[in-house]
């Protein structure tokens, strides 16, 4: 059991995602960056598929009731226990009746706590992922508060074993840069040439409206080729007759709109483009007020990419004990 | 009115669009069609059917589809691939499906709604007028009770489920001739009650939680659409109501009856008014009114 003694400002139960049902309008949740979720599992000996915290920019404080390992992956986020230092990305001990207590993330926008065994809560469509918009997964559907209590799963892992593992530097990913690979498509029909160029040449920032939804993003205007709305559109230029959105497709209702994890399935507004698979770990590390630009790849690079992630998880994996 | 077949629309060559590297977004039509829907909602049945390794989500649209898949089991080129052979075996003219009629009980004009569009007048097209008035005039109804009785008066079918868990949009089975359009709200509202029945473009929806929206709203319906906690016998197999393909008819009801169905909603008892049948888009084409009326029959029976 661990206790929450501060929930930070945004803390949640995350998983790899509830997947199966985006038909009838629900996200798949989970992990924002799937990388670092994954990267705090294995330094603690979990599956990936366990369930972590991910706090978002300030962390959470958690008292621990039984002996536990613990890792924190993802953005740097200064973190002690009784005082002593917790080095990121490395598993470390925490005794019975200890506290870990974090402070405002440095670089990046969300760490993840990995605890062995994972965080036990009830699944939901099988998945313990929190889907806060209608309440469900996590802990009773919600951000974490003061005073919550979690359960910890008994994976039967050797605890003595996993304590030091660590993930060397080499195999990280860089938040630094502002820079995620799009493949531009779906609708994109709809911009002038122009624009379609400018979506990829300027400068975006993240707006505050950042969050698992969606990410705002606020630049030039981009302009809509000049049409009669086809039937059952509706008027506005940008507007399309209602279609799915992919995780990660950037909309236009005016301001370009990423969609994360929580997305809204469908609807209206023309998508000009997707963040490819392994980027979109990068675009929930980016913080309001921060750049962003989308660099136009082919599918192909978008799949060498993802293996590239794949062989500096498995990299990773090779160096640790379990 | 009798008589009036639905026009059939010769579909484009469909359009398959990566989305990443494992969406697959395949627009059928630009336009709204119940060819282009259904096309959609046979394809990804079909899709369903062949329980393909790697593929995560099917999504049928209203006019388009989407497949989400773990790159790593199956390649975009071949997931493509894989589409379009199904496309091509797929013939809507010999098509039958299992659906539902369902019964949507709606207190139109209602306190709520109302509330909700007066105070976001500002962001409406027409501000001196509610949003009932407006759509009733845009379409040529002489009165908002015109509007309503048209709005009622033929089946709407769920041809997309998504935005958030539970919302249905909805196309009326009418021919093109009879079909309502309305513009969305100039800027979204940040308010919008849950269960109002709202309508944009030529879709009705059901709001199943409180929230943004940019739809015209006309009423609210006491019955849910989402129950995360699957209390109503309706929600047994799935926290989520309305499905694709499903068939809604809408019914005016007063206050009294919204009360009255509201609280056995709220005590977990309300059994919704549902018939299984199996829908026929062959025949549906020949003689929409005569069908219509076939299937809100069988909840009378």
């Amino acid at each position: 059991m661990i206790e929450i003694t501060d929930g930070g400002i945004s803390t949640t139960v995350q998983d790899l995602g509830r997947f199966g049902q985006y038909h009838i309008g629900m996200p798949p949740s989970g992990a924002m960056d799937q990388f670092s979720h994954e990267v705090a599992n294995a330094l603690v000996g979990n599956d990936p598929d366990a369930a972590t915290l991910e706090m978002t920019y300030a962390g959470a404080n958690v008292r621990f009731e039984e002996d536990a390992v613990v890792a924190l992956a993802g953005a740097k986020m200064p973190a002690r226990i009784d005082g002593e230092t917790v080095p990121m990305h490395e598993a470390v001990r925490v005794e019975a009746g200890q506290e870990l207590e974090t402070e405002f993330a440095s670089e990046g926008a969300r760490t993840y706590l990995a605890v062995t065994g994972g965080i036990d809560v009830p699944e939901v469509m099988e998945s313990r992922s929190t889907y806060t918009l209608v309440g469900i997964g996590g802990h009773e559907g919600r951000t974490l508060e003061e005073g919550d209590e979690l359960a910890v799963a008994d994976n039967g892992a050797d605890l003595d074993a996993v304590v030091g593992n660590s993930a060397p530097e080499e195999h990280l990913r860089d938040f630094t840069t502002a820079s995620v690979r799009v493949v531009v498509g779906l609708c994109d029909y709809r911009l002038t040439d122009e624009s379609r160029e400018r979506l990829c040449d300027v400068e975006w920032t993240v707006t505050p409206e950042a969050d698992r939804v969606g990410y705002r993003l606020e630049g030039p205007e981009l302009e809509f080729v000049e049409r009669e709305q086809p039937f059952g559109a509706g008027t506005d230029p940008s507007n399309v007759v209602d279609v799915g959105y992919p995780i990660g497709s950037i909309q236009l209702p005016q301001k370009p709109i990423v969609l994360m994890r929580d997305a809204v399935t469908g609807g209206g507004y023309a998508t000009v483009g997707t963040v490819i698979s392994a980027d979109r770990d990068l675009l929930a590390q980016r913080r309001t007020h921060q750049s962003v630009t989308f660099d136009a790849v082919t599918v192909d690079e978008a799949l060498e990419v993802r293996q590239a992630i794949e062989d500096d998880l498995e990299a990773i994996r090779d160096g640790l004990e379990r | 009115m009798t008589g009036e077949r639905i026009e059939r629309t010769d579909l484009p060559e469909p359009r398959y669009e990566f989305g990443g590297d494992d969406h697959v977004f395949v627009e059928l039509d630009e336009a709204m069609s119940f060819d282009a829907n259904f096309e959609a909602m046979a394809i990804t049945q079909q899709i369903r059917d062949r329980d393909l390794e790697g593929v995560t989500e099917i999504c049928p649209a209203n006019a388009s589809y989407m497949v989400r898949f773990d790159p790593d089991v199956i390649h975009p080129e071949t997931m493509v691939e894989e589409l379009k052979e199904i496309a091509a075996e797929t013939d809507i003219s010999e098509y039958s499906w299992k659906t539902r009629i369902v019964e949507v009980p709606v207190l139109f004009d209602d306190p709520w709604t109302h509330e909700t569009l007066m105070n976001f007048r500002d962001r409406h097209q027409d501000p001196d007028a509610t949003d009932l008035e407006y759509s009733a005039r845009i379409n040529g109804f002489d009165s908002v009770e015109a509007f309503l009785d048209a709005f009622v008066g033929a089946p709407h079918m769920v041809t997309m489920v998504g935005f958030v868990p539970g919302l249905p949009w909805c196309f009326q089975m009418v021919p093109k001739s009879e079909q309502m359009e309305v513009p969305k709200y100039v800027q979204p509202r940040t308010d919008t009650p849950s269960r109002a029945v709202g309508f944009g473009g030529a879709f009705s929806v059901v709001y199943p939680v409180q929230g943004a929206g940019g739809y015209q709203l006309y009423g609210r319906t006491p019955i849910e659409v989402l129950d995360v906690d699957q209390e109503l016998p309706a929600f047994e197999d799935s926290m989520v109501f309305p499905n694709p393909g499903d068939i809604l008819t809408y019914r005016r009801i007063d206050r009294e009856e919204y009360d009255a169905i509201r609280e056995e909603v709220e005590a977990g008892t309300y059994e919704y008014t549902i018939e299984d049948v199996e829908f026929t888009p062959e025949e549906f084409f020949e003689a929409p009114h005569e069908y219509n009326e076939q299937l809100v029959g069988v909840l009378a029976g």
